[in-house]
């Protein structure tokens, strides 16, 4: 069986990971923010999983740690979903710029 | 059978009247309160007669018990029943009971009935107890009950604002002289260490070895204090001002207070503790100038007052002077022989007076006159009681005035002697200028309609008439001074022998008196004022009352006032003024700090806050509000970070 | 329960007043009822002690001793002897007559009920604790605690000026007690075992001038509690102010706590003081007696001529105490009991009238005697007892307070006995001006007293007269512990 390279797995995952960066950096839309903050911690994932069959540990340790962050990534999407309606129905909008509360 | 014993319940009925009539006199017993009060009394007369009769055949009861403990003694109540007790406590008794059935017809419709013999029954616990006390202090509580009594009832129509004061200055006035009788107490007691009047007489009676040591510089004080008690409450120069306007209260009290008994009791008082004055014997030239001087004081005021009533109070006040001076000479049964024989006729002549205020509705005896038509009861027992009180023989007046001035003659204080002879002789003069104002010559207010008075006041006139004139027999040479005699048990009396000079003397002072008023009076009124023309200052002196009330108003009552609303001023200016002071100087410290604190402790905290608002104003402008802006600003930083650490570059 | 009745006695107020904090504001009865029980309660709880305390024993009785904070040896020590037991039964007795006297006084006031009562238990608690405390920390604190209660009981149900009274009120006595506080911790540092334990420090001996410093500091705490000249000015205001009741408890149990803390405290810490003291004592307690008998002349405010009669009145249980001898002893504390029965009826009668009236000028008053003859008679009663009449219990106590003070000094006895002619003068004279004299019509319509104000009033006349005419039913409680005090204190 023949492996797929490290590096190539590193390598879509960075390009996986400036995707998101790009999308929390330019959505103006804060669902296109948590969407692309789900990419970022998904690169994250293929990062564990693809060293978990290198490291000297058991490769379970990996895995367990991209489940666990699966599981926050829904937790942070739950939350942060439900924050994003109470912003609409507070004040009708669901863009970053438009909420700036805390400017000087 | 009556035990001695029994002797408790003679106060004691009294004050079940008292509170009888308190409670529901008002309401339920109305008109039937005075019978209540003189069933009272004459069930203590009941009880006390029997006991007065078995100390007259020379019995003594006494009895005790523990009232309260004084440092490590104790003080004990009780009932003391000899022959001094014994002849007032008879006299209290039958006077009071008949006073009381007068005054059942008199105060008839009145609309405080029940009250007025709530507090006749109040009073007459108080002069039981007082009679038959064993010792000072149960003396002085009775006394001051009395004092209190007398309070109410002078004040009984307190809405006359005259009455009311009259009640106030009485108790003021005695209660002057009983803060002395107080701390005389006290003194005797801390000298003694005992109150009770038969371990006094014991102490003071017994061998010389028993009264060595004794301090008799605080003896003669205690003496002098307890003299005071004597001199506010019988009405004694220089406090016998309460005495004429007590006449304010109705005349069966003037009868029973202020002539019979109450009066009577400060010589009761020197009469209890006669052991001590005899123990310093340089306190009683004390005592007798103060009798003389009251005596022939209320004597001559008494010759030109006008109202029946108040002739009869100064007459009263003189008359006490006389017991008071016989006493101070040593004189214990002439004083307490006058004593009794006073107290029933004078009860009578207030009485009698009564029953003409009753009958004509006026007080002033320029508008009375020829009286004796129609009110003979009346008019003839007021006589009789006149001329017992002027002193003509065989009249009871005469015997214990004799009695009075012989001792005076004997102990040779001649000053005093004529002195007292004067008294008389006035004495004899203003009675009779006031039967005769009365009762003679022709009725001068067309106003007056007089009726005589209901048989139940008429009927206690006649008593008291009987005891005025047959009383004097027991103290007379006729039964060689029996009752002196009988006083002496206990105490040490000087003998003297009747002379027949102080009698002739007494006999012609008497009649010239009632001559001259005969004279002046009863044929042309006109007269009197022709004379008091004649001696105007004397005149003025005497229908003034030697200006006491006003000197006393000037110099004592007003200064007491202004002394009270001075330390007011003093109170609330300075001493609250210091308070207030430190708490306003609190508020001005207070200020101080305020204004350092803001200025400069809290100018420190301000500049920092300010200070800090300066740098602020340039750094938030960081703070844009973009989520995004931070973002992006915290990747670059991390890219940064991580470059440099990485050393890319 | 009986082993643990003194701290049952104390507490049942407060707890009371908890109960009370449960009730909804607007079960005003259900409020009176638990306020007016609970001091009834604490009557009882007091009567229940007459037949455990032994009354021919000195020394402390019914003792409950908690260590309370280990650290500082301060103890929750409470005990009962023949100085404290008289007060506690006053202290029952006047808090139920106040209580009483609160149920129409204080709705009449404008309300505000629960909080009342709450106040009003509270203070009950504190005077309780004041009195059968025997830990000087413990004594402390519930000398403060009764300050803070008196204080808005004043300055809310007051008069007009309630509360610059109320201010000087506790501003004044805060600054006495802080000075005594001073003296405690000097006691408690001075001794050679550090506790705040009476009965331990009452066998420890201090030098002469730590003792009358120290003495000085704990009178300063006590004489504005008196009050004693010249520190009482802020009694006529106080009590001019303060609700009826309030004054009765003010006049019928505060003033107490300062002569019994000379008792208590003062005298067995600190004997050769207390002698070296004595003739100051003597002379401001017979300024006290003069003085305050020619103000009380001078007022045509019966409530402040009642206030100022106080300042005379305590003058003679200063006396008594001044006296260092078994009378004056006796004297005193007797009449610290008399002059709570007597001044509170006092204050109990004016209330009455000012509930009528609206008004206390005296002489706005006149020939009320006819109009309201039980009121009449009752004021007549409580001013009679007042000015020492005999048979009624004023004059027992003035009678062995003067034959103690005779003992002692016959100068200061004479002028004392000045007061008791004053207190004849300015008594009269107000019964003359309100009973006496011609009706003002305006009053022509005044109702005469209830029965409920009379059941304010009878239980103290019964007082009175029982105490007039046979006061060893109280002297035999007092007489063991105070000459076991005199003895102590012997030097």
């Amino acid at each position: 069986m023949n492996l797929i390279p490290l590096s190539h797995i590193l390598i879509f995952s960075l390009a996986l990971f400036g995707i998101g960066i790009y999308g929390v950096l330019t959505r103006r839309n804060i669902i296109g923010i948590l969407i692309s903050i789900e990419l970022i911690l998904n690169a994250a994932n293929i990062n564990l999983i693809a060293f978990s069959q290198t490291t000297s540990l058991s490769p379970e340790t990996g895995q367990v740690f991209a489940l666990f962050v699966i599981a926050i990534a829904a937790i942070t999407a739950a939350v942060g979903l439900a924050i994003v309606l109470a912003l609409y129905r507070a004040r009708k909008t669901v863009f970053a710029d438009e909420v700036h509360l805390l400017k000087w | 059978m009556v035990t001695a014993d029994w002797i408790y319940l003679v106060p004691l009925f009294p004050l079940m009247a008292f509170v009888a009539n308190l409670l529901w006199g008002a309401r339920f017993l109305k008109n039937k309160a005075a019978w209540v009060s003189i069933a009272a009394s004459v069930a203590a007369c009941a009880v006390a007669l029997p006991i007065c009769v078995k100390v007259f055949g020379g019995a003594r009861f006494s009895n005790e018990f523990v009232w309260l403990t004084i440092g490590s003694g104790t003080l004990r109540f009780g009932y003391l029943v000899d022959p001094l007790s014994a002849s007032l406590l008879s006299m209290v008794t039958i006077v009071g009971t008949l006073i009381q059935i007068y005054a059942a017809g008199y105060m008839a419709g009145d609309p405080r009935f029940s009250r007025f013999f709530a507090y006749v029954s109040l009073f007459m616990f108080a002069m039981l107890t007082l009679t038959i006390a064993n010792n000072f202090i149960l003396f002085f509580m009775a006394w001051e009950i009395m004092g209190l009594c007398s309070y109410l009832l002078i004040g009984f129509y307190f809405e006359k604002t005259s009455a009311a004061k009259a009640g106030f200055k009485a108790f003021l006035t005695t209660r002057v002289g009983d803060v002395g009788f107080l701390i005389g107490m006290l003194t005797l007691f801390v000298t003694l260490g005992t109150l009770d009047f038969s371990e006094i007489n014991s102490l003071l009676t017994g061998t010389s070895q028993a009264r060595l040591g004794m301090n008799t510089g605080l003896l003669a004080m205690s003496a002098l204090c307890i003299f005071c008690g004597t001199i506010g409450k019988s009405a004694q120069f220089p406090l016998h001002v309460w005495l004429p306007d007590a006449m304010e209260g109705p005349t069966p009290v003037s009868a029973l207070i202020h002539a019979a008994t109450m009066v009577a009791a400060g010589v009761f008082l020197i009469a209890r503790s006669f052991v001590i004055f005899m123990a310093v014997p340089g306190t009683m030239p004390v005592v007798t100038t103060i009798g003389c001087v009251t005596a022939f004081m209320a004597a001559f005021i008494a010759l030109t007052q006008t109202d029946i009533k108040r002739i009869l109070a100064y007459s009263t006040i003189s008359q006490l002077g006389y017991m008071v001076t016989a006493l101070g000479m040593q004189g214990l049964g002439a004083g307490t022989f006058h004593l009794i024989t006073h107290a029933f006729f004078k009860a009578l002549l207030f009485l009698a007076a009564g029953s003409v205020i009753h009958g004509t509705h006026v007080q002033d005896i320029r508008q009375m006159g020829g009286l004796f038509k129609k009110m003979p009861h009346t008019a003839l027992t007021f006589i009789i009681a006149s001329l017992a009180l002027a002193g003509v023989p065989p009249l009871s007046g005469f015997w214990s005035k004799d009695e009075i001035l012989l001792t005076a003659f004997a102990s040779g204080h001649s000053l005093v002697f004529w002195t007292l002879l004067l008294t008389a002789f006035m004495t004899a003069f203003y009675m009779f200028r006031l039967v005769f104002m009365t009762f003679f010559g022709k009725a001068r207010d067309p106003k007056v309609h007089a009726h005589e008075s209901p048989a139940l006041m008429t009927l206690p006139l006649w008593a008291l008439a009987v005891g005025a004139i047959l009383l004097g027999i027991p103290g007379s040479p006729m039964t060689h001074h029996w009752f002196q005699r009988f006083l002496a048990h206990a105490i040490h009396h000087p003998e003297y022998h009747p002379s027949t000079f102080v009698m002739t003397c007494s006999v012609v002072a008497a009649i010239s008196g009632i001559a001259l008023a005969g004279i002046i009076y009863l044929k042309n009124i006109h007269r009197a004022e022709a004379i008091a023309k004649t001696f105007r200052p004397l005149y003025q002196l005497s229908f003034n009352k030697f200006y006491f009330d006003e000197i006393y108003s000037r110099y004592i009552i007003r200064p007491f006032n202004a002394v009270g609303a001075i330390f007011f001023k003093f109170d609330v200016s300075i001493i609250d003024g210091a308070v207030n002071g430190a708490g306003t100087g609190s508020l001005w410290i207070g200020a101080v700090k305020n204004w350092i604190d803001q200025h400069i402790v809290d100018g420190l905290v301000n500049f920092m806050g300010t200070f800090t608002r300066l740098l602020n104003s340039i750094v938030k402008r960081l703070q844009t509000g973009f989520v995004q802006n931070y973002l992006l600003i915290a990747f670059l930083s991390f890219l940064v970070f991580i470059i440099w650490e990485l050393k890319l570059i | 329960m009986s082993s643990h009745l003194l701290s049952w006695i104390v507490f049942t107020p407060l707890l009371g007043a908890f109960i009370l904090l449960c009730v909804p504001k607007r079960a005003a009865h259900l409020i009176r009822w638990i306020a007016l029980g609970t001091t009834a309660l604490t009557a009882v709880l007091v009567c229940l002690a007459f037949p455990v305390f032994r009354a021919s024993e000195p020394g402390f009785q019914l003792v409950e001793r908690v260590m309370w904070i280990p650290q500082f040896g301060v103890q929750y020590l409470l005990g009962v002897d023949g100085i404290s037991f008289p007060m506690i039964v006053l202290t029952a007795l006047i808090s139920l007559m106040a209580c009483l006297g609160s149920l129409t006084h204080i709705r009449v006031k404008g309300g505000r009920e629960k909080e009342y009562y709450f106040l009003f238990l509270l203070l009950e608690t504190g005077m309780m604790g004041t009195f059968l405390a025997l830990d000087l920390f413990l004594f402390y604190i519930f000398w403060e605690v009764v300050l803070v209660p008196m204080y808005f009981l004043i300055g809310i149900w007051g008069g007009p000026r309630k509360e610059y009274a109320a201010i000087k009120f506790f501003l004044y006595t805060l600054a006495g007690s802080l000075f005594m506080l001073l003296g405690i911790l000097a006691v408690y540092f001075a001794a050679p075992t550090h506790t705040f334990d009476m009965t331990v420090l009452a066998n420890v001996k201090f030098g002469l001038l730590f003792q009358k410093i120290v003495f000085l500091a704990f009178f300063l705490g006590f004489a504005i509690k008196v009050p004693i000249f010249p520190f009482h000015t802020w009694l006529p205001d106080a009590h001019v102010e303060a609700p009826t009741p309030i004054s009765v408890i003010l006049a019928g149990v505060l003033l107490k706590m300062g002569t019994y803390g000379f008792l208590r405290f003062s005298y067995p810490l600190f004997p050769e003081a207390a002698h070296w003291f004595q003739p100051a004592m003597g002379i401001l307690a017979v300024i006290g007696i003069i003085y305050g008998g020619f103000i009380a002349l001078a007022q045509t405010d019966f409530k402040k001529m009642v206030a100022y009669s106080s300042v005379s009145h305590m003058g003679f249980v200063l006396l008594g105490l001044a006296a260092l001898n078994a009378d004056g002893f006796r004297g005193a504390l007797l009449q610290m009991f008399n002059h709570g029965t007597i001044t509170g009826g006092l204050f109990l009668l004016v209330g009455v009238l000012y509930d009528r009236a609206h008004t206390r000028e005296l002489n706005a008053f006149g020939g009320l005697g006819a109009t309201m003859p039980v009121y009449a008679g009752i004021l007549t009663f409580f001013s009679l007892a007042s000015l020492g009449l005999p048979g009624l219990s004023g004059f027992v106590s003035e009678f062995l307070t003067l034959l103690g003070s005779y003992q002692y000094s016959k100068l200061i006895t004479g002028l004392a006995a000045i007061g008791i002619l004053l207190a004849a003068a300015y008594l009269l004279y107000m019964i003359h001006r309100v009973l006496l004299g011609n009706l003002n019509p305006k009053w022509a319509k005044l109702p005469d007293i209830t029965a409920l104000e009379l059941s304010t009033l009878v239980p103290l006349m019964i007082f009175i007269l029982g105490i007039g005419l046979y006061p060893k039913i109280i002297l035999n409680y007092m007489i063991p512990t105070l000459d076991a005090l005199l003895i102590a204190i012997k030097i």
